[in-house]
């Protein structure tokens, strides 16, 4: 068992607070991301979890065992670190052997695990060079070999892909879940590519600014934000977040109407791109569009609602045209309210 | 580049090209020159003459054995302080500006205080006596006890020269990612062998250097020896020094120079070869 109990963690850098009491739970075997953008504290509290920095307070519990104050190799996990730290002085073949030498493996072993590592990080090819004469990507991938050559029981992947083109970064995504999943292995993933979280993760944490602003998976991340943040950063177009005043359960824009939860407090329409359609004879909600952009699966239109910009997905046979104005059908069962003032959903009635 | 301003490297090297003919180069040949002649042209008597003398073979035994004590010792020491100064928080600059402090010390300077410490009147005898551990004073540095005058030259020399390793390494050290350190731990390495396989390695370049600098320097040892036990602790320096000015013998003098300057330069190939990077080992 080795599931990982983060509690109330919190780091601080002389004054600066970098996380803010982080609580989080990774069931044994569960693949979890960690999301946010840049500078939000992700690589911070995967340091912490390992043990190559210290909480300032707070518990980090893996396998029911408390480890907060325990040296990283006494933890029993791997790492994938954000820059690599392939060691250039070894060939490929020995960064990848190198958990399994400290474990004192057979040579037989050593081997058997080495190439199996290799042969799925698609770098077999590589494993008597020297990481000097390697691309990033290709660092990257014995990065991630050395972690798998070692079969740990928990796992933490610091952007693992990030350097990988395209095609590759998809082919090994799909490889890792797979192979993730067959050895049960307990995997914190930090990535700031949502599509990444959304493709890999059991469930995804959203981080900002030091805290964690929703748990879940990629679902119901994806269907009811828990904030503004959340929904901006989730999904492609973001969610439009459009200001309204929402009197007796009932909120007007132009001339259509949706019914909104009756708290009396400023709040704002969160509504996804891909969640209205357009209305067949231009009732519902009206919006000005300003640019047209075919993408091919479908069509993304650029515009405004009640003078807030707002993005819309249409499919890509629409008849539509920059400068017209349209109206919009949506499903109030598939929009988020937001409170103006915090920022959080407001709980559905 | 537009060809006309192709001189303009070679006007900015030319000073330094001038200083060093002048200064090092002119000399340098006339060193060699003045060793292979007596008489009238080239001859090997300097060298016969050198070679012949009964302080010769003791001078080279010396010389050669302070190295290679005093050398290997200062690399572990450096290495041992430049790790702890690395791993301090706070105070580093601090740390690291006492442990340097011997460096702003001439060596002849270095060697009288030495000396000072340890001749018959000196603060150690003083120290020995007043705790009853000694009845008089204990000649240390003399011609009888050659051992203890050996090891006075071997602590004073540690204390006198091992911070200039101690630097290098520790500009060596920061140059170090820590992730490296950081990876081999994650995966299990204890801290002897993160040292072992991986500070060391990546910090072979370093290492060469201080050794090169510090393996040349002892082979010119000099001041501190004669300050602490005069001639009577011959070393191959020393030797030319007398030639030079006792014996008013240039020649012989221009023959030891010249042996130094060729055991230096084997020393340093010996080091370039062995403690070699290849380039696709770097980081
Ligand atoms: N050693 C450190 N000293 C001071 N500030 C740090 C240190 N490490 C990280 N930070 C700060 O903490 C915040 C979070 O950093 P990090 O965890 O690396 O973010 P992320 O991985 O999400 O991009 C950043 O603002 C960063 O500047
Ligand atoms: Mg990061």
């Amino acid at each position: 068992m080795a599931d990982i109990v983060i509690d109330r963690v919190v780091k601080e850098f002389g004054t600066f607070r970098a996380l803010q009491g982080v609580s989080l739970t990774v069931n044994d075997g569960e693949f979890v991301a960690l999301l946010g953008p840049s500078g939000c504290g992700k690589t911070t509290l995967l340091r912490i979890i390992a043990g190559l920095e210290t909480q300032t307070s707070g518990r980090v519990v893996i396998g029911g065992q408390d480890v907060s104050n325990l040296a990283p190799r006494k933890r029993g996990l791997a790492m994938v670190f954000q820059n690599y730290a392939v060691f250039p002085h070894m060939t490929v073949f020995e960064n990848v052997a190198f958990g399994l030498r400290m474990q004192k493996a057979q040579q037989e072993e050593v081997k058997r695990k080495v190439e199996r590592a290799a042969a799925l990080l698609h770098i077999e090819s590589y494993l008597d060079r020297y990481p000097a004469k390697l691309s990033g990507g290709q660092r990257q991938r014995v990065a991630v070999a050395r972690a798998l050559a070692v079969e740990p029981a928990v796992l933490l992947m610091d952007e693992p892909l990030s350097n990988l083109d395209a095609l590759l970064r998809l082919e090994m995504r799909t490889e890792l879940k797979a192979v993730l999943r067959e050895a049960g292995t307990t995997t914190i993933y930090v990535t700031h590519d949502q599509t990444e979280a959304m493709g890999l993760a059991d469930r995804i944490a959203v981080m900002y600014g030091g805290k964690i602003d929703q748990i879940g998976s990629p679902l119901e991340i994806y269907a009811t934000p828990a904030t503004r943040f959340v929904g901006g950063f989730i999904g492609s177009p973001p969610m439009n977040f459009i200001k309204v005043r929402c009197s007796q359960g009932m909120a007007r824009i132009g001339d259509a109407t949706l019914p909104c939860p009756a708290t009396g407090k400023d709040m704002e329409l969160g509504l996804r791109g891909e969640d209205a359609s357009l209305a067949p004879n231009g009732s519902g909600i009206p919006f000005d569009i300003r640019v047209v952009e075919p993408m091919g699966s479908h069509l993304l239109l650029t515009g405004s609602i009640d003078g807030q910009p707002a993005r819309i997905v249409a499919p890509p046979i629409a008849k539509v045209n920059a400068g017209e104005r349209v109206g919009l059908t949506v499903d109030p069962a598939r929009v988020t309210w937001i409170d103006s003032i915090t920022g959080r959903a407001i709980a559905r009635a | 580049m537009p060809a006309r301003t192709s001189w303009i490297p070679y006007a900015l090297i030319a000073p330094s090209v001038i200083f060093l003919g002048a200064l090092f180069l002119v000399p340098l040949v006339q060193t060699i020159w003045l060793s292979f002649s007596a008489g009238d042209g080239f001859s090997l008597e300097n060298y016969q003459r050198m070679a012949g003398d009964l302080n010769f073979s003791l001078a080279v035994r010396n010389t050669f054995l302070l190295t290679l004590v005093v050398v290997p010792l200062q690399v572990v020491l450096a290495l041992a302080m430049a790790t702890m100064v690395t791993k301090l928080d706070r105070g580093r600059d601090l740390a690291l500006w006492v442990l340097t402090i011997p460096l702003g010390i001439s060596d002849l300077a270095a060697g009288l205080a030495w000396l000072a410490l340890l001749q018959n009147t000196g603060y150690l005898n003083s120290a020995l006596y007043a705790l009853g551990l000694i009845q008089g004073p204990v000649g240390w540095l003399s011609q009888e006890t050659p051992w203890a005058l050996f090891f006075a030259i071997v602590l004073a020399e540690l204390w006198r020269a091992t911070a200039i390793v101690l630097v290098i390494l520790i500009a060596g050290l920061q140059l170090i990612p820590k992730e490296f350190s950081e990876a081999a731990e994650i995966f299990g390495a204890k801290p002897w062998t993160r040292f072992m396989r991986i500070t060391l390695p990546l910090l072979k370049p370093s290492l060469q250097s201080a050794l090169i600098l510090r393996t040349v320097l002892a082979f010119e040892v000099f001041a501190v020896v004669y300050a602490l036990g005069g001639r009577n602790f011959p070393v191959l320096a020393g030797e030319a020094y007398v030639w030079q000015n006792d014996n008013q013998n240039y020649g012989v003098a221009a023959a030891y120079a010249v042996l130094i300057m060729a055991i230096s330069l084997a020393a340093t190939a010996v080091y370039l070869r062995v403690l070699r990077t290849r380039p696709e080992q770097l980081p």
